[in-house]
């Protein structure tokens, strides 16, 4: 193994250190210093204004559907992609990165031109039928989903192919129908792989900003996300309410974080 | 789903039942039914839904988006592409996520090697404050920035509303692609290869130019392609940061954004489906990286 010279090896963790300490560790300790400059009351304020609690309400109902639509679509992709062979698989696995790269304004107006109630392709059928999607719950429910649609499928399916099918085989020999087996052998041995992907979904459905600004029209306290609350008190000048916000949203998605540093070495020593 | 069940298997599975319908089991794939298939009634239907919501969430919008940005015919496409504005958008854009990309290739390779090479106090935090970037909502990102490099700055470093802010804000957010496509490659370099270099007469940086980096270059390319990716297509992060100015700190995704909010569709779409192009370009090269690293391995 190649042993770097100290004076290499000293200068290297301190570049690393010190870059990623000025970039990222020290700004997001000020947010944090920001917030309880003045104690918790500020938190507490900010959490009692009806708009951003409605805000955060609203994050939470749609990272909670967002999330559970991604697992169920998330687990089934995977298990076709890993345990079956049908055409056209090689195309799907690459296009499921689609979303991954694309930007979250041109996920909106994707989502804008085919739903919006006037002029877009399903939109005015889907409207006369009763269902607005565009500037609506569905319509930011979809774009979530949209941007965090890889996250489960990319934890998933390596777990999927290196645990092989020996132990479903054997199920189905004995038995078990499908559905047995994949309660029983096929999602016990997937655990860890789709708490990581559900993890991941979530921090990312939290923090969707672009996509839904866009299909959600932004209306304060009726179509407003968490994080768009974020930009509207930052640009009313009430930067304490911005922070304090900012502060609740980081603490959720650092939590995130945290939970899967901690779940990591478990999922390695089983 | 209930945690903590694995391998109990109660009931037991009744063994002596047969299997109902031993002929259709997977692999049986008779030759000549439908070429390579090995889709049983259940996993068609599974396969028919879930392409059903992909193509109504992904494929279906993202052709619309396509379709309506040629339905203004080529010249209007060209003239929305060549429009002064959008061009400076297009060049700062590319400029800077090409800078932040050399910056995330040099400097995530040197953060993945420190990570695995070398062992100091508080490495593990240096390991969850790489994926920060990664779980922080992009407004935030944005927000806590400002903390650090705007007017406030309790360094005295006021680089609200320039190019250094978007190029700020570009290098936190595409932060993490490198090291942790780098990292992995690197724990699992063999150390006997590099032992047995040593111990043929190669040198430290003859190691490190002949042993180390070949087998990194297919990982850091990833890595780079991942965050040019990320940098073209950011908007929340620069929201707050960049100040939006015209000619001088507006980016692409924000003059789209500025489009669909005057209400023209055709223009976004066409800029859109230029961002679109190259997601879809750097998905495709990813998809040949990993393919030659996988027949490698």
């Amino acid at each position: 193994m190649v042993e770097l010279s100290t004076p290499v090896k000293w200068s290297l963790r301190v570049l690393a250190l010190g870059y990623v300490f000025m970039l990222v560790a020290w700004p997001t300790a000020l947010v944090v210093q920001e917030t309880f400059k003045d104690g918790v009351g500020n938190l507490i304020d900010t959490v009692q204004d009806p708009y951003v609690a409605n805000a955060l309400r609203l994050t939470a109902v749609i990272a909670f559907w967002a999330v559970l639509i991604n697992v169920v679509f998330g687990v089934t992709i995977s298990i076709l992609l890993v345990r079956f062979e049908f055409p056209g698989k090689r195309l799907l696995s690459a296009l499921i990165d689609v979303p991954l790269s694309v930007s979250p304004v041109v996920v909106g107006l994707a989502l804008l031109l085919v739903y919006n109630g006037r002029t877009g392709w399903f939109g005015p059928t889907l409207e006369s039928a009763g269902y607005q999607v565009i500037f609506n719950g569905p319509g930011m429910i979809m774009a979530t989903c949209f941007v965090a649609l890889p996250l489960v499928i990319r934890e998933v399916v390596p777990v999927l192919s290196e645990i092989g099918d020996d132990q479903e085989q054997a199920a189905k020999s004995l038995g078990a129908t499908a559905r047995q087996t994949f309660w029983r052998i096929t999602l016990p041995s997937i655990k860890w792989a789709l708490v990581y992907g559900m993890v991941l979904s979530l921090a990312r459905s939290l923090g969707e900003f672009g996509a839904v600004k866009i299909v959600s029209g932004n209306f304060t306290g009726v179509t407003q996300t968490a994080t768009l609350v974020v930009e509207q008190k930052y640009q009313n000048f009430e930067q304490s309410a911005a922070y304090a916000t900012s502060f609740i949203l980081a603490t959720a998605s650092v939590l995130c974080i945290v939970v899967v540093s901690l779940l990591r070495p478990k999922e390695q020593s089983q | 789903m209930t945690p903590g069940n694995v391998g109990v298997l109660t009931p037991p599975l009744d063994p002596i039942e047969p299997d109902p319908r031993p002929a259709r089991k997977r692999r049986s794939g008779a030759p000549g039914t439908w070429n390579h298939s090995t889709l049983n009634r259940g996993s068609a239907l599974g396969l028919g839904i879930a392409l059903t919501w992909f193509s109504l969430l992904v494929l279906i919008p993202l052709t619309a988006l396509v379709i309506t940005a040629a339905g203004g015919g080529w010249e209007a496409y060209i003239a929305t592409l060549t429009n002064e504005q959008t061009l400076a958008a297009i060049r700062l854009t590319v400029g800077q996520a090409i800078l932040v990309t050399c910056i995330n290739v040099v400097m995530g390779t040197i953060i993945a090697w420190v990570l695995v090479r070398d062992s100091f106090w508080g490495k593990r935090g240096l390991d969850v404050v790489i994926d920060i970037p990664f779980a922080l909502p992009t407004i935030v990102a944005g927000l806590v920035l400002l903390s650090l490099y705007g007017p406030n700055s309790p360094i005295s470093v006021n680089w609200a509303n320039t190019e250094r802010a978007v190029m700020l804000a570009l290098a936190f957010v595409t932060l993490p692609f490198v090291v942790r496509t780098v990292q992995p490659v690197l724990e699992e370099i063999e150390h006997d290869v590099e032992e047995a270099a040593a111990s043929l007469g190669a040198t430290r940086a003859t190691i490190l130019r002949r042993v180390i980096f070949p087998s990194l270059a297919p990982a850091i390319a990833a890595g780079a392609a991942l965050s040019f990716a990320r940098a073209i297509s950011e908007y929340g992060s620069l929201v707050l940061l960049s100040g939006n100015l015209p000619f001088n700190t507006e980016v692409v995704s924000v003059r789209v954004l500025t489009f669909i909010e005057g209400g023209n569709t055709a223009a976004a779409a066409s800029l859109a489906s230029v961002m679109l192009a190259i997601a879809l370009l750097v998905i495709v090269l990813l998809d040949i990286v990993q393919r030659r690293v996988a027949r490698r391995g």
